[in-house]
C-alpha cells in the first residue's frame, strides 16, 4: 500500500504516533522502519525527523533495519526462563543458524527476545508474528517452522 | 472445597466475546444505560464506598481516584478517561484473559467511569504484543458504536464519549501510568516527575483518569448490584475479588477468580492443583518481578494488600510464580535483575547504573568473590539507594524482592 493511503488512516495527532508506525512498519516488506518511512511520519505529524527517530529506538517493537517475514519472539521473562527458555533460544538459533537480532539468509525469519508475553501459563513460550505458542519445551522445531513459508 | 468467585470473569466461556448481542443478553450494558441516568456524583460515592482497590497492583481506591479527576476542575475544556492495558508484569495475564473472553465489560466500566468523571474521550492503551485482544477490543468498540452505546447522547442522555485504541510497542515502563501518558503524547517512555498526579495533570496537561483493565471490569457489576453487595465479599480492607495468575511449578497453571482473603496454600492446592511432581513447596513470588518472595510461612496469609503487607510481601498485579524444591533461588532474582535492567529507561542515573551494579554483585556471588551474606546485604544497600533516588516505580522496585529475599531466605539464597 502506498503510504500516503495509511497515513490517510489516521489523524495527524501525537497520540496516533506509536499506532502511524506501527502501521508503516507492517506495511514495510521488510518489516523494519527506514529513513523514507521516518521521514514521512515526521512530516505527516509535523516534526522533527529526530523526534521519530528518538521514539523508534525507544521501543522494541520497531526495527531501524530489515528483518525477515516472520519475527520469532521468545519470552525470556522470570517464568519462561524458570521453565527452561535458554534453551529454546539456543535450540531455534541452532536450528535456523543465526544468532538473536539476526535473520536468516532466505529473509524468512528473525529472531528476537521479549520480556513477558502474557502466557506465563504455558511457559516456555513464544510468538511468531501473531502467532502464539506455548509448552515449547519438548516441542520439535522442524514441525513448527515449516508452516511458516 | 474452594471455589472460585467470578465477577470480572463472570461471562467467560458463556458468551461470544465477538458478540455485543450475546454480551447484552446477559444483561451488559445495563448498568451503563442506569448509570447515565443517575446523577455522576452518585456514581463516585457507590464507586468509593464500594472500597474497590486498583488491580493494577498499586491498590489505591478507584473511587478517590474518581473523585479526583471529577473535582479537579469545574468547567475543564477536556478530562480522559485511559485504560491501562498494557500488561508486562511477568507473570501476569489476568487483562488479557479479560480482553480476549469479554471485550465489552471492559468497555462498559469504562463508559461508566467516563460518565462519572465527565471526559468525552477515552482511550485504550494495549501493549501492541496482544494481538487477539486489540482485535477482540476494535470489535467490540465498532459494536458499540453501531449500538449507540458509543457516541453522541448514548440511551437518550446529555453524555457523548469516544473511544479509541492505542498500541504500544514493546515497553514493561509504559504501564506505569505517568509514562504511559508520555508513550500516549507519542514519546519516549520516560517517567514524569509526580506530583502532579494525573488527576491534576495528566494527558496533554488535562485531568486524567487511568485505570487498570480489572479495576474496569469490576465496575458494571458493582453499579448494577451496589458497593454493599460487592463490600460483602472479601476481606475488610481488601473486599471483592481478585484474578490471581499463578504459574511455575503447578499441576495447574492459569488464572482463578477468587475473593481475596484466599490463602495462598487454597490457590495452589486446592485451584492450583498441587506442586507438580509431588514436590514440596519451596518458595513463591508475589505481584511479578516487581515482587516478594515468600517461603511457607505465608501459606496460610489471608491474600489483602494489607495482610500481605504486614508479611512484608506484596500483593501486586495478582501474579504467584510457584517455585518447588531445588528451584535456585539465585537463578530467579538474576533472571528479576536482568529483565529490569533491560526495562530501565535510563532516566535517573540511579537506575541505569543500579540495575548492572546489582548484577555484578550477583556475578560476583556466583564466581565466589564474595560470601552470600555478604552479597546480600550489598544487594540490599544498592537498591536502597535506587528506591530512593528514582523516578519511577521501576526503579524502586528491585529491593522488593531482594528485601523479601533477606527476610525469607537468608539463609538459603
Amino acid at each position: 500500500m502506498e503510504r500516503s493511503e495509511i497515513l490517510k488512516q489516521f489523524e495527524p495527532a501525537n497520540e496516533n504516533m506509536l499506532n502511524i508506525l506501527h502501521a508503516l512498519q507492517n506495511n514495510n516488506s521488510q518489516n523494519y522502519l527506514s529513513e523514507e518511512d521516518i521521514k514521512i511520519a515526521a512530516n505527516y505529524l509535523n516534526t522533527t525527523y529526530s523526534h521519530i527517530y528518538g521514539v523508534v529506538t525507544y521501543y522494541t517493537m520497531f526495527s531501524l533495519k530489515p528483518r525477515g517475514k516472520y519475527i520469532i519472539r521468545v519470552c525470556n521473562s522470570p517464568v519462561c526462563n524458570m521453565e527452561n527458555s535458554t534453551k529454546v533460544i539456543e535450540e531455534i538459533k541452532r536450528f535456523l543458524s543465526i544468532e538473536v537480532g539476526e535473520t536468516t539468509d532466505d529473509k524468512r525469519f528473525t529472531l528476537e527476545l521479549s520480556e513477558c508475553l502474557g502466557r506465563c501459563g504455558k511457559a516456555p513460550g513464544m510468538m511468531i508474528n501473531e502467532d502464539v505458542i506455548g509448552n515449547l519445551d519438548n516441542v520439535d522445531f522442524k514441525s513448527i517452522f515449516e508452516n511458516y513459508n | 472445597m474452594i471455589q472460585e468467585k467470578r465477577i470480572t470473569l463472570k461471562n467467560l466461556g458463556k458468551i461470544n466475546p465477538e458478540s455485543i448481542d450475546d454480551y447484552i443478553n446477559v444483561g451488559g450494558y445495563k448498568a451503563f444505560e442506569k448509570t447515565v441516568g443517575r446523577h455522576h456524583i452518585e456514581i463516585i460515592d457507590e464507586m468509593v464506598k464500594s472500597s474497590l482497590r486498583g488491580r493494577g497492583g498499586a491498590g489505591f481506591s478507584a473511587g478517590l481516584k474518581e473523585k479526583f479527576t471529577s473535582e479537579a476542575c469545574l468547567r475543564c475544556e477536556q478530562k480522559y478517561l485511559i485504560c491501562n492495558a498494557d500488561e508486562g508484569e511477568p507473570g501476569t495475564f489476568k487483562d488479557r484473559i479479560i480482553m480476549e473472553n469479554d471485550p465489552h465489560l471492559m468497555l462498559e466500566g469504562m463508559l461508566i467511569a467516563a460518565y462519572a468523571i465527565g471526559a468525552s474521550k477515552a482511550y485504550i492503551y494495549i501493549r501492541g504484543e496482544y494481538y487477539k485482544s486489540i482485535d477482540r477490543i476494535n470489535k467490540a468498540i465498532s459494536a458499540a458504536k453501531e449500538k449507540g452505546i458509543i457516541g453522541k447522547n448514548v440511551f437518550g442522555s446529555a453524555f457523548s464519549v469516544d473511544v479509541e485504541v492505542k498500541l504500544g510497542a514493546g515497553s514493561y515502563l509504559c504501564g506505569e501510568e505517568l509514562t504511559l501518558l508520555e508513550s500516549l503524547e507519542g514519546k519516549r517512555g520516560y517517567p514524569r516527575i509526580k506530583p502532579p498526579y494525573p488527576a491534576e495533570y495528566g494527558l496533554y496537561g488535562k485531568p486524567t483518569l487511568i485505570n487498570n483493565v480489572e479495576t474496569l471490569a469490576t465496575i458494571p457489576t458493582i453499579i448494577e448490584k451496589g458497593s454493599d453487595w460487592y463490600t460483602s465479599l472479601g476481606t475488610e480492607n481488601s473486599p471483592g475479588t481478585k484474578i490471581f495468575t499463578i504459574s511455575g511449578d503447578v499441576n495447574k497453571p492459569g488464572y482463578y477468580e477468587t475473593e481475596m482473603g484466599i490463602t495462598l496454600r487454597e490457590l495452589i492446592y486446592e485451584l492450583a492443583g498441587g506442586i507438580k511432581d509431588g514436590k514440596a513447596f519451596y518458595a513463591a513470588i508475589l505481584g511479578g518481578a516487581a515482587g516478594t518472595f515468600v517461603n511457607e510461612s505465608v501459606l496460610d496469609t489471608p491474600m489483602g494488600f494489607d495482610t500481605l503487607k504486614e508479611k512484608g510481601a506484596v500483593l501486586g498485579s495478582g501474579a504467584i510464580m510457584v517455585m518447588s524444591e531445588g528451584r535456585s533461588l539465585f537463578d530467579m532474582t538474576n533472571s528479576i535483575l536482568e529483565f529490569f535492567k533491560h526495562e530501565s529507561c535510563g532516566k535517573c542515573v540511579p537506575c541505569r547504573i543500579g540495575m548492572p551494579q546489582l548484577l555484578h554483585i550477583m556475578e560476583n556471588l556466583k564466581n565466589n568473590k564474595i560470601g552470600r551474606i555478604e552479597a546480600l546485604d550489598l544487594l540490599l544497600y544498592e537498591s536502597e539507594f535506587m528506591a530512593k533516588s528514582s523516578l519511577c516505580p521501576l526503579g524502586q522496585s528491585p529491593i522488593l524482592p531482594i528485601k523479601s529475599l533477606k527476610q525469607y531466605f537468608e539463609n538459603e539464597f
